[in-house]
């Protein structure tokens, strides 16, 4: 069946919450007003006040409240209405939830989910449009997940419920309302999880391997259709998980292509591209390069509002295709 | 000897509420003996770990409670099984308060694996059941406090959370925050300023607009007791539990204390405060000696067994003393160990370079994994 993302992250959070008690829902906006963008449409009537809770505009506060409630055995899901006001309450992300179990040697586990959308957005600017992907991705702890499909999303948001530890879970705006084919197996079976840290082949190819996360996938799905009508085979990782990164689905992909780039809407510096890049120089698949990898990212700006430079920011299905030919020396 | 005697407290500042806690504190020779136990440990507990800092076995931040522990001894007498509490990093005391013993306090500190943390969380992360610590970044225990009792009543355990800050996180904005969100959802929160006159170095009234803190929970009601005497925090926590079991929490309680020590070891604590100050709290207001005379004067207990009540904790506290400096610390194995709660599969856990790398494992209880 075709499935919105929007839906496959509501019945995803609305299957969990009838299976385990302990789950529940805050944020601003989730309950009488069904979401910002309409995530939680209909779980407020389903499940009440106490399992679905308005809060104030506090995201330090409700943050806060949210970690508390994981340590006393709750399993919050914390919904920032977009990550750019999940800055407001990193320190609780970052110190609290993701420090706890290992200061406490294996003690106190914290089950968090703090999920929104994430990344650029469409003519709101600088403040309003930002990947957090590297920011959080890069403190152990955590578990950092990014889903591109509607099939992910169910799956990857089911898993992340589930997890005993803090996840960080990085939707996309623009991706809520569009459809993808679901099969009817993986929206019946509710106990349908996707593995947190394993990366999906979206596309086999063999002339080059294209590694993205989130909304960029569909990007080099986009630049993979583009160039197969000139021959070229590209192989699509879906990463899903950019924390623990799957590294070795990358290195074998690199292995069978000896061509790597990188697709992100984050900027460059200590980008998940510089990670990837980095990772590869670090493993024998380095030598198995025919062309350095090549990373693709917003441009190393702040968003600017204007249309025409807003979609100078972000790199597109063409930017991706130009730059594998000149991965592959070919015109 | 007595079993039981009646004192008088000072009569705690009342604000926003109906009721207050009697002055009036009836105290048991049974009560009397624990309360003064289990102060004069944590005295002779911060004592050694001042002195073990000072002998470098000790890294890093150590903040000590010395001067202050009427108000984890007094606020713990009050609970009942199953309340809860969470503070910042002076938390030793409590650590103390809620299961560990000293060896366990003072093995962490000095990194051993007999530590409450088994030595890798150190002075200001240590855990017991029921405390969720030991909070390192000033304030941010504030919110987490409130979801603890958040927690409590969405399992309606008829528990409360002890919600522990100093004046100087008194203004956290975070601290607001989850004052307004307890209020809004009666939440079973006693947010407790410790009010010890010094944020670091500086005095409340450089920091704080209004330094009634137990006024600052706006429409909360609001208590302050002398955080000097166990009983009057003992019977003031009694009071603000029953506000929350009864369902008119949350409450904010400041307690009036003083700390004897600097913030931290490497304070000496006198440039923003004059010796004599301390001088003439230590002489006037210390909570043990106070206390100490009050149940001799009542005839609660005699002088010979306090004095051999002294004995025996010297002597527990130099037993763990010696095993928190012989004691090993963890096995380097435990490097890449309980990152996760979960098994990471084949993932490997990156060392100083990319030829070093460590299997991850979960070692520990993980409270939360079922």
């Amino acid at each position: 069946a075709q499935v919105t993302v929007r839906d496959a992250l509501n019945g995803a959070m609305d299957e969990e919450m009838a299976r385990d008690e302990r789950v529940f829902l805050l944020g601003e906006e989730v309950a009488q007003y069904d979401g910002a963008y309409k995530v939680s449409r209909g779980l407020w009537k389903k499940y009440g006040d106490k399992r679905v809770m308005d809060t104030p505009i506090t995201e330090s506060g409700f943050a806060g409240i949210a970690v508390g409630a994981a340590f006393a055995g709750l399993r919050p899901i914390c919904e920032f209405m977009t990550f750019n006001f999940s800055m407001q309450a990193i320190d609780q992300v970052i110190n609290s939830a993701a420090k706890t179990f290992y200061m406490s040697a294996g003690l106190m586990n914290v089950p968090i989910v703090f999920r929104g959308p994430n990344g650029a957005a469409a003519g709101v600017a600088a403040q309003h449009s930002q990947c957090f992907a590297s920011w959080y991705s890069s403190c152990p702890g955590l578990k950092v997940v990014s889903p591109y499909s509607s099939e992910d999303a169910r799956g990857l948001l089911k898993a992340s419920i589930r997890d005993p530890d803090p996840v960080v879970f990085l939707e996309n705006e623009l991706m809520y309302g569009t459809p993808f084919e679901v099969k009817d197996e993986m929206l019946q079976d509710r106990d349908f999880v996707l593995p947190l840290g394993k990366a999906k082949i979206e596309r086999p190819g063999k002339h080059v391997t294209l590694v993205a996360f989130s909304r960029p996938v569909g990007i080099c799905l986009e630049a993979a259709d583009l160039l197969a009508a000139e021959g070229i085979e590209c192989e699509v990782v879906n990463l899903r998980t950019v924390r623990p990164l799957d590294i070795d689905t990358v290195l074998q992909s690199v292995t069978k292509t000896h061509h790597c780039l990188t697709v992100e809407q984050g900027w460059p510096q200590c980008g998940i591209g510089s990670e990837i890049a980095a990772r590869i120089m670090e493993s024998p698949a380095f030598y198995e390069l025919d062309y350095p990898v090549t990373r693709l990212c917003g441009a190393d700006l702040p968003m600017p509002y204007a249309k025409s430079l807003e979609d100078a920011s972000l790199p597109t299905a063409g930017d991706v295709a130009a730059a594998v030919k000149k991965a592959l020396n070919v015109s | 000897l007595s079993t039981e005697h009646t004192f008088e407290t000072k009569p705690s500042l009342m604000h926003r509420a109906e009721t207050e806690p009697s002055a009036t504190v009836s105290l048991t020779r049974d009560d009397a003996l624990k309360l003064y136990r289990r102060m004069q440990t944590i005295r002779r507990m911060e004592t050694a770990a001042g002195n073990l800092y000072k002998e470098k076995a000790i890294r890093g931040f150590c903040h000590l409670y010395s001067g202050q522990e009427a108000n984890c001894v007094g606020m713990k007498a009050a609970l009942i099984e199953g309340d809860s509490v969470i503070t910042a990093y002076r938390c030793h005391g409590w650590t103390y308060e809620m299961g560990a013993a000293p060896k366990e306090v003072l093995a962490e500190l000095t990194g051993k694996v007999s530590g409450c943390a088994r030595g890798k969380g150190g002075s200001m992360h240590m855990y017991a059941p029921n405390f969720y610590g030991g909070n390192g970044i000033v304030g941010a225990q504030c919110p987490m406090g409130a979801g603890i009792a958040l927690a409590h009543k969405y399992n309606k355990t008829g528990n409360v959370c002890l919600t522990l800050y100093g004046d100087g996180a008194a203004n956290q904005g975070q601290l607001f925050e989850a004052m307004n969100m307890a209020a809004l959802w009666d939440l079973p929160v006693i947010f407790i300023c410790e009010n010890n006159h010094y944020g670091m170095g500086t005095a409340v009234s450089r920091s704080s607009h209004n330094t009634d803190y137990y006024t600052r929970g706006d429409l909360i009601q609001g208590i302050k007791v002398d955080g000097m005497d166990v009983l009057a925090v003992r019977e003031a926590t009694r009071w603000a539990a029953e506000q929350c079991r009864n369902g008119n929490g949350p409450v904010v309680m400041e307690t009036e204390t003083y700390r004897y020590s600097g913030h931290s070891m490497s304070d000496p604590g006198t440039s923003y405060r004059t010796r004599a100050e301390i001088q003439e709290v230590r002489q006037n207001r210390d909570p043990i000696t106070s206390f100490r005379d009050k149940i001799l004067g009542a005839d609660l207990v005699t002088a010979d067994e306090l004095k051999e009540m002294d004995t025996e904790i010297r002597k527990e506290i130099d037993d763990a003393v010696h095993a928190a400096k012989t004691d090993p610390e963890i096995g380097m194995e435990h490097l890449s160990y309980d990152i996760y709660s979960d098994d990471l599969g084949h993932n490997m856990v990156r060392g100083v370079s990319p030829f070093v790398q460590l299997p991850h494992k979960v070692t520990g209880q993980a409270v939360n994994r079922k």
